[in-house]
């Protein structure tokens, strides 16, 4: 067997494993409920389907699932494009909702409601991006390992958030924050449209375009790749990259701010410990996944939501366990991303015959 | 105005019914042999379509984990019987987070076409009031909350049972086992000291870990607790090491408000006696496990159900009792329990039941030495959490009375909270 890496794949022939890569671990997931279920595995396809469109309200909720991950996953880009392992985007959101949190609550009966949401929108983005910055200060100063750096930062986040989740707890003692200014509204994004989603998912389509346009056609984009390229390049080029460094882990964790925004103005109205919701991490997957180009995370964002949902209605319907919903998720993404390795190598299987012949 | 809103909805009716005839003729006509016997067989099925409006009642549950959880199995066990009892529909979504995912869980289940819906958890109220506000037609009932009786929303509802007296029976239970160690001379008289692993410093687990106190304290008088936080309802490891560190600081019986196995696991592993909560845990237990106090929600759902069926309104506050079968404690464990408990525990419920016996009777414990005359409690949510209802009278605490979830939040004497300065 030989395995050599291939140059460029046609895009027809890499979607095509793609796909092929998708039937097979339907089979696969299929196959394995029939066994450990006795469900027919075509009624359980059907209900996540059900799970995810079944009516108005689950398009909605799936689009504004897509938005948010989609949108965190757009604030790692910048930085995994310069080689920058950026996992610390979790607590980057926390600290972005916890801002929004606290001017809801404090300032929610003293400035007017748009002033109210632009100092909001304001603070989370710092928030966001004081919390990417200090890991990146360390990496271009000292060169510390940014990986471990920005992970322990969603450790510290997840404490001071439970920390003011105690302090501004109502009722007291119960350790929850419930709803801000559920009578008041104030601090609520206003609903455009039908849906009061639909504001958070056409902030997070603009926001896609402005990430596109920043990476592919501007210096500072440029700048980002070749850093990411080879950091002596960078510097033989005259690119300052500790300057690029800071500058791009500001960027990327003020999105992350914003998604915490969008989620603690837009949706939740509180803040929980676990409002990010492992978003951090699974945005690292649909980055990846899409190498690092935003217009293509828009289908990973969404393959991710739509599991969710399903994995989600799977529970219900059948009364099966969640866990049953998060294998079949596991199974489906083990042969996306291992079909990679197909699109990356080639692998051909020679009999000696051949090898002899010199075929 | 009455009378004429009645006349408008009968005639209303009339019409409906008219309507149901014509269509039942027409489809008749549709058949083409219309004989007299299918038309009244239609008319029929049109009269008791309406009825199906009346009888298809589909009712919703909201849970915060799944079965794996103690306490969300104790809702979804009572949910499956009573609507099995009642032979209606039902859908139950699991792992249901305290937040955004509530109101949108909620809403999918009006879609679905549910009446009524239920939620279990405290995280959850504010966003079922959310949902309950967009959707005036169905009721939203929320387990443990307290904003119901201030919300002014006529379609929501809060409730709970009087937990507080399955504790204080459960803690006769602990008495009873704490004076057979005394007499036994296994332990001296001031080494009476329990252990309780609380969830949160919430006026719902303080006033189960005291009316448990108070139970004991009814048998053996020198008993002492203390009482450890977790900060959380479902932590296992924390809540074994809580019971880990009351056993090492020399605790001789442990009980829990939380909603793991964690602290029946350390006593069963310490081999010291354990009351548990939301259910048995005598089979991973068999050794140490006395008796547990649950809460059974199944007349509830039943009591709620039946108000939709005959359109009566639910109550705001709803409170199950030891006579509404709310309030239950599971089968005694003889291997662990003392001899006598069962008959001490069958006096002390005859009592609470007609009244005689209150579990927060002011003249039985004290605080900071002095008995209390006197107190109020923050029984309205609002920003400020001022105290704003006295509860104390005929001298004893009324809790759950102004509202279904308890609101006893009182440090007294004889408890010490582990952590806590002084």
């Amino acid at each position: 067997m030989h395995i050599t890496k291939r140059k460029e794949m046609p895009i027809g022939q890499a979607i095509a494993i793609r796909l092929g890569a998708i039937v097979v671990a339907l089979v696969v997931c299929g196959v394995l409920t029939a066994c450990l279920t006795g469900l027919n595995p075509v009624d359980v396809y059907a209900a996540m389907l059900k799970g995810a469109f079944g009516s108005p309200r689950k398009i909605w909720v799936l689009l504004q699932e897509i938005a948010i991950l989609l949108c965190v996953s757009l604030a790692l880009t910048p930085a995994f494009r310069m080689k920058f392992w950026n996992l610390g985007g979790e607590g980057q959101v926390l600290m972005g909702g916890l801002a929004s949190a606290a001017c809801m609550l404090l300032l929610g009966d003293k400035l007017p409601g748009p002033a109210l949401i632009a100092v909001m929108f304001v603070t989370s983005l710092a928030a966001g991006a004081v919390w990417a910055f200090i890991p990146a200060m360390f990496k271009a100063r000292w060169n510390t390992n940014e990986t471990l750096f920005t992970l322990m930062m969603n450790y510290v986040a997840t404490q001071i958030v439970a920390f003011y989740t105690i302090r501004w707890e109502s009722p007291k003692g119960s350790g929850k924050i419930g709803v801000i200014n559920q009578a008041s509204h104030a601090g609520w994004l206003p609903q455009v449209g039908p849906s009061k989603y639909l504001l958070n998912i056409l902030l997070v389509a603009i926001l896609t375009v402005l990430v596109y346009v920043y990476l592919k056609y501007t210096k500072q984009g440029y700048e980002i790749s070749v850093v990411g390229e080879s950091v002596n390049t960078a510097r033989y080029a005259g690119i300052k990259v500790e300057r690029v460094i800071l500058r791009t882990l500001l960027v990327s964790g003020a999105i992350c701010g914003f998604a915490g925004f969008l989620l603690v103005g837009g949706t939740d109205h509180t803040i929980t410990t676990t409002i990010a919701g492992g978003r951090g991490f699974t945005a690292v997957m649909v980055s990846w996944l899409a190498g690092f180009n935003p217009a293509v995370m828009v289908f990973g964002s969404f393959l991710l939501a739509f599991m969710d949902a399903g994995a989600g209605e799977i529970s219900t319907a059948f009364m099966l366990n969640h866990s049953f919903g998060d294998i079949l998720t596991g199974i489906i993404l083990f042969f996306i991303i291992g079909c990679e390795f197909f699109v990356n190598y080639k692998v051909r299987f020679e009999s000696k015959r051949e090898v002899a012949e010199g075929v | 105005m009455k009378v004429f809103d009645k006349m408008v909805m009968s005639r209303r009716s009339v019409v409906t019914l008219g309507l149901a005839g014509g269509a039942a003729l027409s489809l008749a006509a549709c058949g083409g042999s219309s004989t007299s016997a299918e038309s009244s067989d239609a008319a029929a099925t049109a009269d008791s379509s309406e009825g199906a409006t009346i009888e298809g009642i589909k009712a919703g549950l909201i849970c915060l984990h799944d079965e794996q959880s103690t306490y969300d199995k104790n809702f979804i066990d009572a949910f499956k019987s009573a609507c099995e009892n009642l032979g209606i529909e039902s859908e139950i979504k699991t792992n249901i987070p305290e937040g955004q995912e509530c109101y949108d869980a909620a809403c999918e289940l009006v879609d679905d076409g549910c009446n009524i819906i239920f939620a279990d958890s405290f995280g959850h109220e504010d966003f079922m009031i959310s949902a309950a506000e967009e959707n005036p037609e169905v009721q939203f009932c929320h387990a443990t909350g307290v904003k119901a009786h201030t919300s002014n929303l006529p379609n929501f509802h809060n409730a709970f049972a009087s937990i507080y007296e399955g504790r204080y029976l459960a803690g006769i239970a602990a008495g009873m086992k704490i004076k057979e160690m005394i007499e036994a001379g296994d332990i001296k008289e001031n080494e009476a000291k329990m252990g309780y692993v609380g969830a949160y410093p919430y006026a719902e687990v303080k006033s189960g870990y005291t009316s448990f106190y108070l139970g004991a304290k009814s048998v053996v008088p020198s008993v002492t607790m203390d009482v450890t936080f977790t900060n959380s309802w479902y932590d296992e490891t924390a809540e074994k090491e809580g019971a880990n560190k009351l056993i090492d600081d020399k605790c001789v019986l442990i009980s829990q408000h939380a909603d793991s196995m964690g602290a029946p696991t350390a006593c069963e592993n310490a081999n010291i006696p354990n009351v548990s909560y939301n259910g048995s845990t005598v089979a991973a237990c068999p050794k140490t496990f006395i008796v547990s106090s649950r809460i059974d929600w199944a007349p509830y759902y039943e009591y709620a159900v039946g108000c939709v069926q005959n359109g009566e309104a639910i109550d705001v506050d709803w409170v199950g009792t030891l006579s509404t079968g709310s309030v239950l404690l599971t089968e005694l464990n003889d291997a662990a329990a003392a001899k006598g408990t069962a008959e001490a525990i069958e006096t002390a419920k005859s009592q609470l039941e007609d009244g005689t016996l209150h579990v927060f009777d002011t003249s039985t414990f004290t605080v900071k030495k002095k008995e209390l005359t006197s107190y109020k409690a923050d029984v309205d949510f609002d920003e400020k959490y001022e105290p704003d209802t006295e509860v104390i009278s005929d001298g004893y605490f009324h809790e759950s009375e102004n509202r279904s979830a308890p609101y006893f939040d009182i440090d007294i004497d004889g408890i010490t909270i582990l952590g806590q300065k002084k």
